[in-house]
């Protein structure tokens, strides 16, 4: 499937590598969203591409905070609460996320559209309370900023406009060069 | 004051490759293909004396100098892996200043004769990095990167690379690990970079910061970068504040400025919040052992810290006002480390996660009056003990807390009734008993 879909994508990332297993972070993040998250066939595509074993796609999918090995909601809801965003209320900020959207911390919403995870810091401590949406930056947060986000991203996802996994950023700068 | 780091507060979309240009940018690169040898470049940055901004400050020329003199692939590699708690001067200079940063990498690449620049960008500044990526196709539109750059007989490459989440690929060798497509855990050293970096190959790692130092010193050169700050430490430095702090936000300023001034001066911190009493700083993230107020008039430079036991590191000052308990501040900060270990020496993987729990049991009032003296005999067990700083690093805000704040450990200690769990207490005893074997 990632071959078909991102043949493009994979010559350009391939091409900035003296070695093909440079490619390996950025294919991952290519399967991942075309496959919603970092499930073992999109470990097997990513394993097949670069002729690495499946298992070692699997010990990087591990390692790295970025790739979720169990499916995930359409926004993935990244808070920080280090000590500089607690110092500034992000732990209450953590609470009163969960408690709106009905989730325990690193749970998805029954309609699968958010997922509430705490994160190590996001280098934003000077606007805290903040949190990543698939890795978009949403920062000096409250309680009525936060009601105000997840409206707007629930008529995003309204009109298909959702964004996975700064992918598309990917893909933009790809084309750039 | 005008800036030198953080000129896109003065001048208006210098993002952009063509204001970066009417406003004197890629002159340095210019300056430095017309007029210098490589050899010349690497003296000008030795005598600068710019230190690494990253936290550890070692010298930027004497690193750029280890580089043989041999023929084949080098690389420059820009450390945009920013992930210490209460650091973001890098991302601001990645989003808003970006071109300055791309001709301090080029530069190196000419001093040290290397053919590509990489950038690795923590997989979080995939969106916020746009400008970067923008300013790299500009850059190249305009023969600043790519082949004959600026018609010089100089060809050199910049590539972005996004890592996925781990604040131990901001360490060197885990960086170059990661870059090439494996786990990001530290190198056993040596070979240094230097001599066997990425792909093998002899490569400099530089932080963001570090690199747009280089530009404005190789315009001004290095008796002008010496005019600034102190004689250990030259040049001007982006402190991040956070915390309980009035103004949090980065702050260029010259190295020398006091601690004191830093916090509370109109033009920085503005004082605590909500005008309560200072209670203790960490001065590096979580990296650096806190202080307190006594070492407010110490300098903020690379020696300054030195005899109150703590150090500038990447300056990321985070603010603690009175209120804050000790041990959940501590505690914060192991939970980061035993998160971000990367597993692959036993001293820092096993000894983060003890700290972890021996704080969280303190923190929940099952503590007792031994754990404060297991918690230094798991902290000095690490110590000296693991392959990369990140072990080190964590032993630092337990030991220090220890040291200024023992009276916030012991309330918590002496109004503790229930006795710990059995396995806690047997594997403490293990832990205990591994600790006299170990001191003979």
């Amino acid at each position: 499937m990632l071959v078909e879909k991102y043949a493009d994508e994979i010559q350009a990332i391939l091409a900035k590598y003296p070695d093909k297993r440079s490619a390996v972070l950025p294919l991952m993040y290519l399967a991942q969203e075309g496959y919603g998250f970092m499930s073992h066939e999109a470990m097997r595509d990513v394993a097949g591409v670069l002729d690495l074993d499946p298992t070692e796609v699997l010990s990087l999918a591990g390692f790295y905070t970025l790739f979720y090995e169990e499916p995930v909601g359409k926004y993935v809801l990244e808070i920080c609460n280090d000590l500089p965003c607690a110092l500034r209320g992000a732990d209450e900020f953590v609470e009163m996320a969960c408690k709106k959207l009905g989730v325990e911390q690193g749970g998805t919403t029954e309609d699968g559209m958010f997922s509430v995870k705490t994160v190590m810091c996001l280098a934003a401590c000077d606007k805290a309370p903040m949190l990543q949406v698939n890795l978009k930056y949403e920062e000096n947060l409250d309680e009525a900023k936060f009601d105000a986000l997840i409206t707007r991203l629930r008529e995003e996802a309204a009109e298909g406009q959702a964004s996975y996994f700064g992918v598309e950023a990917m893909k933009t700068a790809l084309k750039q060069g | 004051m005008s800036h030198i780091l953080l000129r896109h507060r003065d001048v208006k979309d210098i993002h952009k490759y063509r204001v970066y240009v009417a406003n004197g940018g890629y002159d340095g690169l210019k300056k430095a293909l017309a007029e210098y040898e490589p050899a010349e470049i690497k003296d000008i940055i030795r005598k600068s004396n710019i230190r690494g901004r990253g936290g550890a400050g070692f010298p930027a020329g004497i690193k750029w100098g280890f580089i043989p003199n041999t023929e084949g692939p080098k690389y420059v590699v820009v450390n945009a892996d920013e992930s210490e708690a209460g650091t973001f001067k890098d991302r601001e200079l990645i989003d808003f200043n970006p071109h300055q940063v791309i001709e301090g990498a080029l530069i190196c690449a000419y001093a040290i004769g290397a053919q590509a620049c990489y950038i690795y960008f923590r997989g979080e500044f995939m969106h916020t990095a746009e400008n970067f990526e923008r300013a790299i196709k500009d850059a190249y539109a305009n023969k600043a990167i790519g082949r004959q750059i600026f018609g010089f007989d100089f060809d050199c490459h910049f590539y972005t690379h996004y890592g996925a989440g781990a604040y131990i690929c901001g360490e060197e060798t885990a960086l170059l690990e990661s870059l090439e497509g494996k786990l990001g855990q530290p190198r056993i050293r040596p070979p240094f970079p230097a001599q066997a970096g990425l792909y093998h190959k002899p490569t400099v790692v530089n932080n963001v910061e570090t690199l747009a130092n280089v530009p404005p010193v190789i315009m001004n050169g290095a008796d002008w970068y010496l005019t600034m700050g102190t004689e250990q430490s030259s040049g001007p430095k982006i402190v991040c504040l956070s915390g309980h702090i009035n103004r949090p936000g980065n702050y260029e300023v010259p190295m020398g400025i006091s601690y004191r001034e830093l916090i509370f001066g109109d033009e920085y911190g503005g004082g605590i919040l909500d005008g309560k009493g200072l209670k203790a700083v960490l001065p590096s993230g979580g990296s650096a052992p806190v202080i307190t107020e006594e070492a407010l008039d110490a300098p903020l430079t690379f020696e300054g810290l030195a005899d109150h036991g703590s150090l500038l590191g990447s300056a990321s000052v985070i603010v603690m006002d009175e209120t804050v308990d000790m041990v959940w501040a501590a505690l914060k900060l192991i939970h980061f480390f035993h998160h971000e270990s990367c597993g692959k020496c036993t001293p820092c993987r096993e000894g983060t996660y003890w700290l972890e729990r021996v704080l969280q049991r303190i923190l929940d009032g099952r503590g007792q009056e031994s754990d404060i003296k297991l918690l230094e005999s798991i902290a000095t067990q690490m110590q000296g003990e693991t392959l990369c700083a990140l072990g080190e690093f964590a032993t630092s805000p337990v030991l220090s807390t220890i040291k200024h704040f023992p009276e916030d450990y012991r309330a918590k200690i002496n109004g503790a009734s229930s006795p710990i769990g059995r396995n806690e207490a047997k594997m403490a005893e293990v832990v205990v008993a591994a600790a006299e074997v170990k001191a003979g």
